[in-house]
Formats: C-alpha cells, sequence, structure tokens
C-alpha cells in the first residue's frame, strides 16, 4: 500500500490554508495585517495559494509607525503590486497629529505601543470583522494559549482567561456587533520552519534579512540600526557593523544581530544553531517580563 | 543549553513528519518538568529563555534550575503557580515536529483535555510511581480513548522515588491494562521515567537495566502516525468557491477545502450532497499547478467536469461511499460551559464546514467519567460533564461516526446568545 503522508512543512500549510479559507468564507470584511516582517510575508503567500487562480479576496494593511527601513517599503509596494491586491496603510503618525495618542519621549521612546490605538481606529474606521496576523506561538510565552480564532471585545481587548475552546478545526467566530476576531493562520510554526518554507518556496525576502553593512549602535545590549528617528545618549557611538535582521518591525526597536548570513540556506543554518530566542532581541519585550502580556489585553496585534 | 544542532541537515526537514501530542497527569506528577525536560535534552531551549528560569529558580530560593518554569504561561498563572488553560509548545528532532498541547491535570479541566485531545495523535499520561493509578489516570484514559486519540503513552514517573523498583511499576502497569480493556484502546504503551533526573525520557536509563523497551523520545520519533487519517472513506467539505474575475481564468470554478477522509484522483466519478448529482474530478489544483491525486489532510482546490451547483457545506464523496445523511443524530457531548445543557434547548453548530442550528431532544444518560457507569436519573450535564444526547438538526448534516472519522464525525454546540463554543460532541 502507498504511505500517504504529508511532510510537517506541507502538514502546516495546509492547515494554514484551511483557517485562512475560513476567514474569506465566514467573515464580512477581513483585513490581513501586514508588517513587512517574514511571518506577514509567509502569510500573504498563503493567501494568495488559498485562492489561487483568484487573487487574494481581502486588503493588506500596514500600522505605519513612520519609523521605517525603506527597504521595508520598497518590498511592501513591489509585492503589493506583484499580487494585485489593495494595501490600505495606517498611520501612528496620523493618530500623534489627531491627538488620540502621546508620543514618548526620551532617548528610548517607542511607537510600538501606539500603535494599538492606530490599528483599533483603523479597525474601526473601515469596519473589518476579522484581522489576520502572522503571529505564532513559540514567539512568546503570552503567544502560547493563543487560539487560532481569538475573540477580541468591543473595545479590541483579549481576555486570556475567557478564551473560546478550539476543538478540531471547528473554528467559532461569531460574534456581537462591534467586536472583531484575530485570526492567526501560523499558530503552529516555529521561526525554523517559517525560513524551512521559504526555503522551499523560493520566497523573495526583503534584504535587511541578509547580512549586509549597516551603521549602527549597541542599546542595553541590543544592536540598533541607526535611523534619523533615533536620538543618540552622548556615551552611545554609530560604527559599521555587518548585521542582519530577525525580525523586521519598527526600526527603533527591532534588535540587529551580528551575522554573515548571507542566502536562506545560511540563514537556516544560523536559525538552528542560535542561542537567543528571535524576540530576546526587541527592545519593546525587554521592557518588563509580561511586556506582551499586556500589550495584546490591550488590543495589539 | 546551547542549541547548537551539530549535524543539521537542510534537506532532512523536507522529510519530517509531525506528531501532535496531549499530556495529562495530576497536579504535580512532574508533567511541566517532563516537558522541559524533553525541551531541554533536545536542545531546544534558547539561552535567554534558559537563563529567566534560572534567574526565577534563584530568586525562588531553589536548590537547581526548575525546568518546569519554561512552560510557564500567562502572569496570573505565573502568580497563582499553576497552568490554567491548554498551552502549546514545539519543539523538533531530526525526524519529526512536535506540537505538545499542555492541558492542567486539575480535577475541573476536563474541558480542556478534550480540547487538547481533539487534534492529538498521541496522549502521554503520567503517572506518579508512588501512587499508582488513581481516578485522574482513568478520566485521562477515558478521554483520550473517547476522543479516540490513536496511540496513548503511559509514562509511571518519579521512578527515582521508588528505587527504580521493577515490581512497581510491573504492578502499575498490570492495573492499568486492565481497566484500559474496558476501553476502546487500539495501541498503549508504558515507560518507567524519571522527568528530574532524566531516565528513560531522552536518555536511557542506567538505574533501570530491567526495561528494554524505548525511551519515550524514540517512541515519539518512531510510533507509526501515516495511517492515523482516514485514507479510505472520500469525504470533501467545500469550504469556499473560487471564481477569479479575470479574463484569464474567465470561466474557472473550483471548489476549494481540505480533505476530510480518503483519496481523490483524477478521472474519479463524484457525487455531490446535497444534490446526489455525479459528474468526474476534472483537476485538482494547488497553487501554479496541478495534482494526479489527494489525500486527508490536504488543502486543494477541486474542479469538477461538469457545471453542478455547488456551494459551502455541500460534500464531494464517491458514489459507491457515501456518509450518512440525517437530521437525527445522536452524540456524546462534552459540556464546555458553566451554564448547564439545557434540555429542548436550541444551539448552533458548527459541523465540517456547515453550519446550522439544532435541538436538544433528548439527554439519554450522564456518564461518570471515573466509572464510566451510565446514570440515567442525573440527567443534568454542566461544566466537564460527558453525556449522550440526541439532537435534531434544521439541515441534514453529511457525517461519519466519530469513530470512523474524527473530521466528518465531530460537531461543537455554540450558544445563540454569548456565541460560546459550550459542548464538544462526538457522533456515535
Ligand atoms: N523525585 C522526582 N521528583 C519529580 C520528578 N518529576 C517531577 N518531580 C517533582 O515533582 C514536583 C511537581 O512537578 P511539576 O513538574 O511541577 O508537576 P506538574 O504539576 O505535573 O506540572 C516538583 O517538585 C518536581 O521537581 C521525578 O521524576 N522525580
Amino acid at each position: 500500500m502507498i504511505d500517504y503522508h504529508l511532510n510537517h512543512l506541507k502538514e502546516l500549510e495546509a492547515e494554514s490554508i484551511f483557517v485562512i479559507r475560513e476567514v474569506a468564507a465566514t467573515f464580512q470584511n477581513p483585513v490581513l495585517l501586514f508588517s513587512g516582517g517574514k511571518d506577514s510575508i509567509v502569510l500573504t503567500h498563503l493567501s494568495r495559494r488559498a485562492f489561487w487562480p483568484a487573487s487574494i479576496p481581502f486588503p493588506l494593511m500596514h500600522i505605519d509607525t513612520g519609523h521605517n527601513f525603506q527597504e521595508t517599503l520598497d518590498y511592501r509596494d513591489a509585492l503589493v503590486k506583484k499580487m494585485g491586491v489593495k494595501l490600505i496603510v495606517a498611520s501612528v503618525q496620523e493618530s500623534i497629529d489627531k491627538g488620540r495618542v502621546r508620543e514618548e519621549t526620551g532617548y528610548e521612546a517607542s511607537r510600538i505601543r501606539l500603535q494599538t490605538t492606530t490599528l483599533l481606529d483603523a479597525i474601526e474606521q473601515y469596519k473589518f470583522d476579522c484581522a489576520l496576523g502572522g503571529a505564532r506561538r513559540d514567539e512568546e510565552k503570552a503567544r502560547a494559549k493563543e487560539r487560532f480564532f481569538s475573540h477580541r471585545d468591543e473595545f479590541g481587548q483579549w481576555d486570556p482567561k475567557n478564551q473560546r475552546p478550539e476543538l478540531w478545526n471547528l473554528f467559532n467566530g461569531r460574534k456581537h456587533i462591534g467586536e472583531h476576531f484575530r485570526v492567526f493562520p501560523l499558530s503552529n510554526w516555529t521561526e525554523l520552519d517559517i525560513w524551512q518554507y521559504i526555503r522551499m518556496e523560493n520566497i523573495q525576502m526583503p534584504s535587511l534579512y541578509f547580512s549586509h553593512k549597516r551603521k549602527c549602535f549597541a542599546r542595553n545590549g541590543i544592536i540598533l540600526g541607526y535611523t534619523d528617528f533615533i536620538k543618540l545618549r552622548p556615551e552611545e557611538k554609530v560604527e559599521e557593523m555587518v548585521v542582519r535582521f530577525r525580525t523586521i518591525g519598527d526600526a527603533t526597536s527591532t534588535g540587529a544581530t551580528l551575522s554573515s548570513a548571507t542566502t536562506v540556506d545560511d540563514i537556516i543554518m544560523e536559525v538552528a544553531a542560535s542561542r537567543v530566542t528571535e524576540r530576546g532581541g526587541r527592545a519593546d519585550d525587554k521592557r518588563s517580563e509580561t511586556s506582551m502580556e499586556d500589550r495584546k489585553k490591550e488590543g495589539y496585534f | 543549553m546551547t542549541r547548537i544542532h551539530d549535524h543539521f541537515d537542510k534537506d532532512q526537514y523536507l522529510k519530517m513528519e509531525l506528531l501532535r501530542f496531549t499530556t495529562a497527569g495530576s497536579v504535580d506528577d512532574g508533567k511541566s518538568t517532563l516537558i522541559g525536560r524533553l525541551l531541554y535534552d533536545s536542545k531546544q531551549i534558547f539561552e535567554d529563555q534558559y537563563e529567566s528560569i534560572k534567574r526565577i529558580s534563584e530568586q525562588r530560593g531553589e536548590e537547581y534550575v526548575n525546568l518546569a518554569l519554561l512552560t510557564d504561561g500567562l502572569r496570573a498563572e505565573r502568580e497563582q503557580g499553576i497552568t490554567i488553560d491548554v498551552a502549546y509548545r514545539y519543539f523538533h528532532t531530526p525526524h519529526r515536529k512536535f506540537i505538545i498541547a499542555d492541558t492542567p491535570g486539575h480535577i475541573q479541566y476536563t474541558r480542556n483535555m478534550v480540547t487538547g485531545a481533539s487534534t492529538a495523535n498521541l496522549a502521554l499520561i503520567l503517572v506518579d510511581a508512588r501512587n499508582g493509578m488513581v481516578e485522574q489516570t482513568c478520566r485521562h484514559m477515558f478521554i483520550a480513548s473517547l476522543l479516540k486519540i490513536p496511540h496513548i503513552c503511559i509514562c509511571i514517573n518519579k521512578m527515582d522515588l521508588v528505587n527504580y523498583s521493577e515490581d512497581v511499576y510491573e504492578a502499575i502497569r498490570h492495573q492499568i491494562e486492565g481497566f484500559s480493556t474496558k476501553l476502546d484502546v487500539v495501541d498503549i504503551s508504558f515507560i518507567p521515567i524519571s522527568a528530574l533526573k532524566g531516565d528513560n525520557v531522552v536518555t536511557r536509563s542506567k538505574n533501570m537495566d530491567w526495561y528494554e523497551g524505548p525511551t519515550l523520545m524514540y517512541l515519539l520519533e518512531t510510533i507509526h502516525i501515516a495511517s492515523d487519517h482516514n485514507h479510505i472513506d472520500c469525504r470533501f467539505p467545500v469550504q469556499y468557491v473560487i471564481r477569479p474575475q479575470n479574463t484569464k481564468y474567465h470561466d474557472y470554478r473550483g471548489y476549494a477545502g481540505r480533505i476530510a477522509g480518503g483519496v481523490y484522483k483524477v478521472g474519479d466519478k463524484v457525487m455531490a450532497l446535497p444534490s446526489g448529482l455525479t459528474t468526474t474530478i476534472e483537476a485538482i489544483d494547488v497553487y501554479h499547478s496541478s495534482l494526479q491525486e489527494a489525500f486527508a489532510p490536504m488543502s486543494v482546490t477541486i474542479c469538477l467536469a461538469d457545471d453542478i451547483d455547488i456551494s459551502r457545506g455541500d460534500m464531494i464523496v464517491r458514489e459507491n461511499n457515501v456518509p450518512n445523511v440525517g437530521q437525527d443524530i445522536d452524540v456524546m457531548v462534552c459540556w464546555l460551559n458553566e451554564k448547564p445543557l439545557q434540555a429542548k434547548g436550541k444551539y448552533a453548530i458548527k459541523h465540517t464546514t456547515k453550519e446550522a442550528r439544532c435541538i436538544v431532544k433528548e439527554i439519554k444518560y450522564k456518564l461518570n467519567i471515573n466509572t464510566l457507569h451510565r446514570n440515567e436519573q442525573d440527567l443534568n450535564i454542566g461544566l466537564n460533564d460527558i453525556g449522550r444526547i440526541s439532537i435534531r438538526t434544521t439541515q441534514p448534516l453529511f457525517y461519519d461516526s466519530y469513530r470512523r472519522n474524527r473530521n466528518t464525525g465531530s460537531l461543537i454546540l455554540v450558544d445563540e446568545g454569548t456565541n460560546e463554543t459550550v459542548g464538544a460532541g462526538m457522533i456515535i
């Protein structure tokens, strides 16, 4: 008898595509949250597969902190064009200008937390009833209990104590008016799975993920890229380093790692051998042991 | 604690399989320690994670680094020092990727174990060697058998506290085997371990040379899971209809879905339910290419030779092997909500890709999950209770018994007022 079985990447892919199609079939107005990071890139590719030869039946939305690496924006615009999808940009700068949020001050000022307000405002403005995100359960402790279909109340808040049980592949997306869902099709993927899949599918990635020379400086043990948005402390020195990014987000808080990995193969080897979790390099998580959990409760990604 | 894969092979992962397992045990049986041990000994622990639990262990004045802390979840639980929901963990070896649904052993959390068990290939049940089989063990084994987890592995833990005694191990094994004959269990194995010291978890114990079976890790890596899916009965619940709005694929009409059972081949004669119309499979599409055949659990798009009206919730099957079609259905239900099941109550249901409503016609009995006794007098099915009920649905469902197919035999009940998922149903 033929042994019918899938390898683990194909099984994860099948699961994610199923979840993405459930979203398109059961919500009226879904949106895919696109950050330019590898997870949202893989999510976009899986969405393309899920509906091929039709195009992706929902728009992409970028919550833009205004603190971007130019490479991220170039990549984003090229991808959107290639896939023929609509892009919505929701700007944190606008939320600041409108007085919806107050910009943090000081050297460590970050717009990470402010994104939540911009995101929730955009969800309300466009009347999205579901936002697809690329979060993975292995990223962070607070995410390990997240459901595929994660219910948010009318304030956009997550209640980790009162989550709906999720059984088999039967997802319950019923909600009251004003509530919405966050759906995470990549829940069961790990960082290594993501890179292996990128290799298997030959997905083109932004240059920031590969080793390059960049002006950087060290802060709290994290290497940050030097950009116009950064205010240096007197003792901080900018140096040219050979680095790559393991995650890509807001330019002021995404840490770089010293690396000579120039290909996806190199990256897979590096990830397989790495000694620090990918979020270990993010300044936004270092603030306290529970910072992710606190942000998630408020309605963060 | 460094996570160095000396022989990491980039192409090996194309052959890796996925194994999902759930863990259960009473509080303090050593479940967290065991999971921590599996992660640690398979070199999946990152330096910053290790530093963080080391710091916490020191703060608490613990003697050694407490591996159980690795699987600690949200803040509230950290503060209370217990786990209260299902949490998922990931690790891999060169052969397999593992997904652990970690569920707490506390008595009132049957619901969490059922949740974790619903997608598992294997149930790992812990027993404290000093206590042997307890009520919880029976409960966990029963749930594993009810949820049709194909493999059960009983880890008899804390062997170090009973002098690694073969007699103790054999007595417990004998007792549990006796109980398992009352259940519908296909594959059960036993391993004597010490999660704390590491005996027989990843490395073979030097303290138990009388034990000749595999270590836990070896079992997890090699247990045969390819036949855990039903590859006999063709079941394709239509999830989404793909109709491109572009000129190149103007006439394209594809039925997207995830195969719930069987093997589909191009040229197969198939039947659509509920219409009963027959046609043949013209193509099985995936992104930019076509397949000659596809099987569970693949997500594909099926194109048919004839234009028949099919929409979400319909099912594509083989003419000579159809599922049950009906509105009066008996289910074993596990209740997940504080508000008890209402006799004559109406609920929304979800079954495969179909949504409908149902009325609870009759509660037949409540099951005592420790004794397996069927109680026909006490019919109050509350949180964490399991009982047999008859429902009538507003539309016909296309179903199999849960025993035959976990995908087409399962359904959930949803409260129409609160929208909460309140019941997990297994069709009899
Ligand atoms: N001696 C011994 N102690 C163990 C073993 N496994 C766990 N323990 C201890 O038992 C206690 C409970 O373990 P824990 O993993 O927190 O149990 P859980 O409640 O099932 O997660 C802890 O103090 C562990 O150190 C073992 O194999 N041998």
